[in-house]
């Protein structure tokens, strides 16, 4: 670890821990979780005597909360948050997170304690073949936990910290780890808030907005400005205000988007297989005047997103622009060093080189790439061939202009330089967290190990020459909705060299001069010159002009 | 034969003209602006303005149209041979030799036979052109689910454009004739309604006993180089 961007409310988290001891029942300060809005129980969990522990782990509480809710944990092993696999019938593609390599921390097996350290159960310590763990070592307390105490490590494979906890431990979002009192947690369970979700999906990548740009600690309580949706002085929505959750499975995929609703809006509790702006915007949004009647006409090739999220990254929380892994592995006097370049808005200064990492680039309110985007992402797996001669797509869009289910979509284009299998043309799993391994790059600093140690751990071959490639990966940008006056103005993208400068298959008056529009200039001077000759010859003629038709 | 200041544009006829080239020029102007040739006007506000004007403009049309035929008016505009070489000679010679322009104007045709061909072309091909493509283009949104990758509607928007620029070089080409034999005489008949009209003595007689008001003293000489 880390590069380490906490949110606000972490780092008060963290000033209180250090100044004092926690104890039991006391949050010492800590700010409470943000309200989750409608949530009207009619069974209040500190009453429960199940509840009242003491627990001695999350098993244990999770074996509590199974008593009541005996369903709870088959639905959660059904999801993608358990599986981390997910089967696209569309590309028959099998991605997840514990499949595909991404731009960022590389691949999940091998890493197993840091990375599952964020998923939602208890020990999944070797994510090779499918998860077999069984329901009691599903984590409740992650998503459900309202009171702000649990956390989880980040290098447990998903457990708390609890007693003893080891000087320098960590949670999942950086801070400093506090000894959890599981029972408060247990009676606290509610609807998950923002800071539920935001514990993990926050923080991908090793850190505070790392990974999406779209998602960081700014939208646990963000100014409307920053998300018109999730503000407390707005929306207040929740994570599940849109992304709506059956048997514990949630609507929405970075992997398989709805990319172009037409199904508009459903009557109440109709449509709870979408989290789309049309569901509840309709797929004619604008009003009915001319100028909402030609905005509702670009519904068709625009996502709503493109013009309504002019910006990612905002509220003070950079993200991660490029990561070149290939600078890795140097150090001063044979000890790793870090720098830090980039001064965030907050003052804080974020690394820019870490011995661990590479070289790292950061951008705050950052303009997206766009393209045609038909919601299919197709991944480049570790054992597809890749050419490296080019920079290599992590993963790809699908879609173009000649199709009616593609739209212009924000995104946003990470810069990689990765690993990869140099007469195979593959890229290749890397094992960096280990600390105990003699193999592990984080640990060793010798990336001829940290690859071989981690082809060998899945059983992929590997020629043992390796170099670095650049890559892209693309992520769709869907959060952090502007409030409607702070949209796009059509100048951002009708105009010469503007934002969709690159797209191609669509008309946009203004982006260029139209072929018309040279052959008229033309016509027009020539026009022009026609008469100013004529006029010209007659100053010359010997008369001033004859008469005239009238 | 004599020359008389005679009502040859009715007040209709010169509401029409006028209001035609504000909009001309608005939509010249706005339109300029939506391809990206000026930025005066964000572009928002030029499509609204385009949109407007262009509606504005169009019904008008549909009133002038009407009034054409109602009128018989449409006549002047028939296309004729008679006169035609002269005038073109003129413009392409006898203009720089300082001869009067060969064009008599009489009562039933106020327009030589250059001039009644060129409105032709505009009234027929022209602004026909514009329109229609505009109101295409306008309502992009009814058939954009047909025009995947956006074909025709760069295809509609290019003709949309030359027609337009065609329009505009028309107005350079009309603006300079006017100063063929004094501007200032040329657009007076616009403004007033009135010009110097050749009568027959019927003429003459008839227009003094139905329509006096029709007949004028001319205020200023009308065609000072004669």
């Amino acid at each position: 670890m880390v590069s380490k961007p906490l949110g606000r409310a972490i780092v008060v988290i963290a000033a209180v821990l250090i100044g004092g001891q926690v104890t039991a029942q006391d949050t010492g300060g800590r700010p409470l979780a943000p309200t989750v809005p409608g949530e009207g129980s009619t069974a209040d969990h500190s009453k429960f005597e199940v509840l009242k522990g003491p627990f001695a782990s999350g098993p244990e509480v999770t074996k509590a909360c199974l008593s009541c809710h005996t369903e709870a944990d088959d639905q959660v092993m059904h999801s993608i948050h358990w599986s981390w696999s997910y089967d696209n019938a569309t590309t028959g593609q099998t991605l997840g997170k514990k499949n595909v390599v991404n731009a960022f921390c590389g691949n999940v097996a091998s890493n197993e304690a840091r990375c599952t350290s964020c998923h939602t159960g208890y020990g999944w310590e070797d994510v090779r073949g499918a998860n077999t763990m069984s329901g009691e070592r599903v984590d409740c307390l992650a998503c459900h936990d309202r009171s702000g105490n649990y956390t989880k490590l980040d290098n447990a494979a998903g457990h708390p910290p609890l007693e003893p906890l080891k000087a320098g431990a960590k949670t999942i979002t950086g801070a400093s780890a506090w000894v959890v009192d599981l029972a408060m947690a247990a009676q606290s369970v509610g609807k998950p808030g923002r800071d539920n979700c935001g514990s993990c999906h926050f923080y991908g990548g090793g850190g505070d907005n790392v990974k999406h740009g779209d998602l960081s600690s700014a939208l646990i309580s963000p100014a409307p400005s920053v998300d018109v949706h999730m503000s407390p002085e707005t929306g207040n929505f929740t994570c599940e205000s849109c992304h709506l959750s059956d048997k514990h499975v949630f609507a929405g995929s970075r992997y398989n988007l709805n990319a172009h609703d037409l199904g508009g809006t459903g009557r109440p509790g109709e449509r709870r297989d979408v989290a789309t702006c049309e569901s509840c915007h309709s797929a004619e949004p604008h009003g009915a005047s001319l100028i909402g009647m030609k905005l509702n006409d670009h519904v068709e090739r625009v996502a709503c997103q493109t013009c309504h999220i002019p910006t990612f990254a905002k509220g003070g929380v950079a993200t991660k622009t490029m990561w070149d892994w290939s600078t890795a592995g140097e150090l001063k006097d044979g000890k790793p060093f870090h720098e830090e370049n980039f001064t965030q808005s907050d003052g804080k200064q974020l690394h820019t080189y870490l011995s661990t990492k590479g070289d790292f680039e950061w951008g705050e309110d950052v303009v997206p790439h766009y393209a045609w985007f038909d919601g299919q992402v197709e991944y480049t797996l570790p054992d597809d061939r890749i050419d490296p001669t080019g920079v290599v797509e992590v993963n790809r869009l699908s879609g173009s202009a000649d199709d009616p289910g593609s739209r212009i979509w924000p995104f946003k284009r990470m810069e990689g330089r990765q690993a990869y299998d140099t007469q195979l043309n593959t890229f290749v799993y890397t094992q960096v967290y280990g600390p105990q391994t003699a193999s592990a790059f984080w640990t060793n600093f010798d990336w001829e190990k940290s690859i071989k140690a981690a082809m060998d751990y899945v059983g992929q071959p590997y020629s043992g020459e390796f170099d670095f490639v650049d890559t892209y990966m693309y992520w769709p940008i869907t959060h952090m909705v502007a409030p409607a006056d702070e949209a796009l103005q059509c100048d951002s993208c009708h105009a010469r060299n503007a934002r969709l400068a690159g797209i191609t298959g669509v008309y946009i008056p203004g982006s260029t001069l139209p072929v018309a529009g040279k052959l008229g200039l033309v016509m027009l001077a020539l026009a022009a010159l026609a008469v100013m000759g004529h006029g010209v010859l007659r100053l010359m003629g010997r008369g001033k002009g004859g008469s005239h038709h009238g | 034969m004599a020359e008389r200041c005679v009502k040859v544009y009715s007040r209709f006829n010169r509401l029409w003209h006028w209001s035609q080239v504000a909009s001309i020029f608005l939509l010249l102007f706005s339109g300029a602006r939506i391809m990206g040739l000026h930025s005066v006007l964000p572009f928002g506000l030029a499509v609204m303005v385009h949109s407007f004007g262009a509606l504005a403009l169009l019904l008008l049309w549909a009133f002038a149209t009407f009034w054409l035929f109602t009128t018989g008016a449409w006549k002047q505009y028939l296309p004729t041979q008679a006169g035609l070489w002269q005038v073109m000679r003129f413009y392409a010679w006898g203009v720089f030799r300082g001869e009067p322009h060969p064009y008599r104007k009489v009562l039933w045709r106020k327009h030589n036979p250059l001039q009644a061909m060129a409105y032709l072309a505009l009234k027929i091909v022209l602004f026909p052109g514009i329109w229609i493509t505009g109101l295409i283009y306008l309502t992009h949104g009814f058939w954009q689910t047909l025009d995947k990758g956006g074909f025709w509607i760069e295809a509609v928007a290019n003709l949309h454009i030359l027609a337009a620029f065609a329009i505009a070089s028309f107005v350079i080409v009309h603006v300079y004739l006017l100063t063929i034999g004094g501007f200032r005489a040329h657009v007076r008949p616009m403004v007033t309604g009135f010009d110097m009209i050749d009568l027959t003595a019927e003429q003459e007689a008839y227009l003094q006993e139905n329509e006096p008001d029709r007949l004028r003293e001319p205020r200023h000489a009308a065609h000072p180089a004669e």
